[in-house]
């Protein structure tokens, strides 16, 4: 049953990423990388990460992709055309490189992994592992001081953001 | 107590920098003012220090002033100084003397001229330069004025520069100049190397210890001095420049080809005869280029046909005695031909300025004669100037021209051959300087119609400085009379502080001339000249006055030699053959083949191969971070390759 | 049970997209998201380590690697719009500014 439904995330995933990057429509995009992030949710709960999965869909999903929506409606895109110029090698090239470098990880993955070696660690997952409350106490213990730097951080993305956004006299004479 | 020289070459540069810098701005009276002016005050100046110089006693007729340093620089040490003696006196009283006199006719002669501020300009700075030039108390400064003069001769030539015979006039002299000043510099690093100064008193005193009586060294330094003097005052083999020159307005003619610039480089060897002297190679070649050159020109000037071209080969012609003279180390004799040449040739070049003035711009003789009647006082003045160039007796031609004679037979450093060439040289002069007398004002009326009735004495402004130098004319001459004469030679004792010890042999030969030992002799040799001299004349006067035609069977006879004198020997024919052509053909090869090809291929094809890399590397940097993510990628597969498949 | 290194290849597949959409499209927001999704796939393999080693440590890091994530997408979005105003696109190969 747990497989069954991995392996539904996981499709839904991988789907919902190709999609998102083949859409010409930017709101399109967005839509299918929520639910790819849903189908990642997903499998952080089969993982025991209940909290970080629930911040996942509330964060992610609920506002940074929020914020690009709202981004794309203020600038009006719709499925912008862009004008082709690349030479015909470029797009055969990237993925070519693309292809090699998935096909890589995978044997890397061969090498390290799949001999079977990761299974014997696999433990028991204490009962309340990846629940709220010992994350947060692992937060505002061990790490505190990157937990109060992140603040920080957040701080001055926003007065930034703020700063670079922010229509000017030339703007506005401009209409934009 | 200081004498100010220095006010002597300041006041033409003030008139130059008044006149220059408000150029256009001034009317032609102001212009005129200031310019006749500022050299009319340097002339005063010079005679007020001529006369302190005078009541100096004889041995300490130095006076040496420092303006100011001028390049102070380690071992070589330049100053701004002028030196004022005997010899700097003459030179600058003749050059404000008659530059002054110049400027006079000049305001009469260019009175509706476009360009007469320019001329004035042009011309102060001229005088400013030549002052300069003869007031130096080294030979760096020297050689300044020696370019001013030279830049102003280019300037004054190319004057009317929208023709172009003027503005190549003006190029050539430039050029062939530029071959003797290369010369002159290369004398005075050689000067400079030995003797370690240049100021003039510091390296005639060091010369005796330097250089060793007639070694390479001093022949060579003195030999590329000569060099310099051949190129200012138009000798063989560069004296092609001269009678282009005459493209210039006649006054310019007047003042800088034929009475003050060309003299530069008599002015220059005489002021250097201590290093001559020490070089008897050097002055035996001097003798010989001078003689040579007088010969040469006078023979040219027999034919030529335009007034100013027989007055520019006389020039050269009587350039070449000063020379002799030098050359046969007779200095002082080559300062006062020098001087009187001044007088009698500006006086020639005005007078011939005025006739064509007169005749609104005709040059040639064959459309001029009997202009005696129309213009009483410039025949007058032009007959006494012929009659001073050509050495009759009581005009300072005469004196002058004599003295040189004499000296070329006596002196140590002479020969009979110098004597006898020059003595038919001055035959020729004579000749052709009455036939250009003749020509042009005896006989009939030539010039056509139109002509004729604009037939018109100049104005006074012209015929005024025309008497003064009739008079000086005549009476230059009288302070060199020799003791032959019953004169003093005068001339020569004022330049004996500076030629002192110099002119031994030529005093030796007077001492004995005066106890009649040589006397005779001396007597003897000028009788033979004047007697010679008038029986030219005569056979002018039988050519041109009364049977024209008989000159011109003459002429048809002797065709061959008229055609290569007529064609100047076919000098500027010669050089063009193998100077010029080979040097274009050098140029073309330079530019076609070395540089077109060789260096302008070697760099584009530098250039080109860069441009093929680049072309190669340029998209690598393209700014684009889609492109830049690429070969970020590549990186990573290439690494994570590595480590997975090693 | 799942084995572990499934959702390692889930993990690896999902960041190489988020690469293949960054260096494939021009559209910069869409690029943009392609560099959420691999800070995503980033994510789920630290979650998974962090079950497979029973240390939660790993869940603080994802929990800080969003609020990174967020502030990123903050500043970045509103580059986008500054050069949008700039350009009036948004188009990535019509920037070549790096090169200066």
């Amino acid at each position: 049953m747990e497989l069954i439904i991995f392996y539904l995330a996981a499709v839904v995933a991988v789907g919902g990423g190709l999609m998102m990057i083949m859409q010409r429509n930017p709101v399109a995009s967005v839509l299918y990388l929520i639910v790819t992030l849903v189908a990642i949710a997903v499998m952080f709960v089969q993982l025991n990460a209940v909290f970080v999965g629930a911040l996942l869909i509330i964060v992610y999903a609920g506002a940074i992709l929020v914020l690009f929506l709202f981004v794309i409606m203020l600038l009006n895109l719709r499925g912008e055309k862009f004008a082709e110029k690349r030479t015909r090698l470029d797009r055969p090239t990237r993925i070519i490189l693309a292809v090699a470098f998935i096909l890589e990880l995978l044997a890397m993955f061969k090498q390290v992994a799949f001999p079977g070696r990761m299974d014997e660690l696999m433990v028991q997952a204490s009962p309340d592992f990846g629940g709220a409350r010992p994350v947060a106490e692992l937060l505002y213990t061990k790490y505190l001081f990157p937990f109060e730097l992140t603040s920080i951080l957040l701080l001055v993305a926003i007065v930034g953001a703020v700063v670079m956004a922010r229509r000017d006299e030339k703007d506005k004479k401009r209409g934009i | 107590m200081s004498y100010y020289l220095l006010l002597i070459p300041l006041f033409p540069l003030l008139g130059f920098l008044i006149n220059g810098l408000l150029l256009g701005k001034l009317n032609k009276k102001i212009v005129s003012i200031v310019a006749c002016g500022a050299v009319g005050l340097s002339f005063l100046w010079g005679l007020k220090l001529f006369f302190n110089l005078l009541a100096l006693p004889a041995d300490s007729r130095i006076i040496e002033e420092i303006a100011f340093t001028w390049i102070p620089s380690g071992e070589f040490n330049v100053n701004v100084g002028f030196l004022f003696d005997p010899l700097s006196a003459v030179m600058v009283l003749v050059v404000s003397g008659v530059g002054f006199l110049i400027h006079l006719y000049s305001i009469g002669y260019m009175h509706d001229d476009s360009g007469y501020g320019r001329y004035f300009t042009y011309l102060n700075l001229f005088i400013f330069s030549m002052l300069t030039l003869v007031l130096a108390n080294n030979y760096l400064l020297m050689f300044v004025g020696w370019e001013g003069v030279g830049l102003c001769s280019y300037l004054l030539i190319g004057f009317w520069f929208e023709k172009q015979t003027a503005a190549d006039a003006g190029k050539k002299a430039f050029i062939v100049n530029r071959i003797g000043d290369f010369g002159f510099l290369l004398g005075l690093f050689i000067i400079f190397w030995s003797t370690g100064s240049l100021n003039f008193i510091t390296v005639f005193d060091k010369a005796p210890q330097v250089f060793a009586m007639g070694a390479g060294l001093i022949t060579a330094a003195t030999l590329l001095l000569f060099l310099g003097a051949t190129g200012k005052s138009a000798q063989i083999p560069l004296y092609v420049w001269l009678p282009d020159a005459m493209e210039g307005p006649t006054p310019v003619s007047a003042l800088i080809h034929a009475a003050t610039m060309v003299t530069a480089g008599v002015y220059m060897i005489a002021r250097s005869h201590v290093l001559f002297l020490m070089a008897p190679t050097t002055l035996m070649v001097v003798a010989i280029v001078g003689v040579a050159t007088a010969l040469f020109a006078a023979t040219i000037a027999l034919t030529q046909n335009d007034i100013k071209r027989v007055l520019a080969y006389s020039t050269i012609s009587q350039l070449g005695y000063m020379f002799v003279a030098c050359g046969v180390a007779a200095f002082s004799a080559g300062i006062f031909h020098l001087m009187t040449h001044a007088f009698f040739k500006a006086l020639l070049f005005l007078g011939a300025g005025s006739v064509i003035h007169s005749l609104s711009g005709q040059q040639d003789m064959r459309f001029m004669g009997g202009l005696k009647r129309h213009m009483p006082t410039t025949f007058w003045t032009f007959l006494v100037a012929t009659l001073a160039i050509a050495g009759i007796p009581g005009l300072s031609g005469f004196f002058s021209k004599d003295e040189i004679l004499w000296k070329s037979f006596s002196s140590d450093y002479g020969s009979i051959w110098i004597w006898a060439i020059g003595l038919f040289t001055a035959m020729l002069t004579a000749f052709y300087m009455f036939r250009l007398l003749f020509l042009t004002f005896y006989g009939g009326e030539r010039m056509d119609h139109h002509a004729k009735e604009h037939l018109h004495e100049s104005p006074k402004i012209m015929t005024v400085p025309l008497t003064i130098l009739g008079v000086l004319a005549i009476v230059g001459g009288y302070i060199g009379i020799p003791h032959i004469l019953g004169g003093g030679n005068n001339f020569e004792k004022f330049l004996e502080p500076v030629m002192g010890n110099v002119q031994h042999g030529g005093e030796e030969a007077m001492v004995m001339a005066s106890s009649g030992q040589n006397g005779g002799t001396e007597l003897m040799l000028m009788g033979i000249s004047v007697v010679l001299i008038l029986a030219s004349i005569y056979l002018a006067y039988v050519l041109y006055v009364k049977n024209i035609a008989l000159a011109g069977k003459i002429r048809q006879s002797l065709s061959g030699l008229h055609k290569i004198l007529y064609g100047k020997y076919y000098v500027d024919e010669l050089y063009g053959a193998v100077i010029i052509r080979p040097l274009i053909g050098l140029s073309l090869f330079l530019w076609k083949i070395v540089d077109v090809i060789l260096i302008d291929g070697l760099l584009n094809g530098l250039a080109t191969i860069i441009g093929d890399i680049s072309k190669i590397m340029r998209p690598v940097q393209s700014g684009l971070l889609r492109r830049y993510t690429t070969v970020f990628l590549l990186g990573v597969v290439l690494i994570l390759g590595y480590f997975v498949f090693r | 049970m799942v084995p572990m290194p499934y959702y390692l290849i889930v993990g690896a597949v999902l960041f190489v997209i988020g690469i293949a959409g960054v260096i494939l499209s021009r559209n910069l927001i869409i690029m943009f998201m392609s560099i959420e999704l691999m800070l995503n796939a980033a994510n789920l393999t630290i979650i998974t380590f962090s079950r497979f080693l029973n240390l939660m440590d790993g869940h603080v890091f994802v929990f800080l690697i969003m609020a990174v994530a967020a502030a990123e997408a903050a500043v970045g979005l509103a580059i986008i719009i500054m050069l949008f105003r700039n350009r009036e696109t948004i188009d990535a190969d019509k920037f070549n500014l790096l090169k200066w």
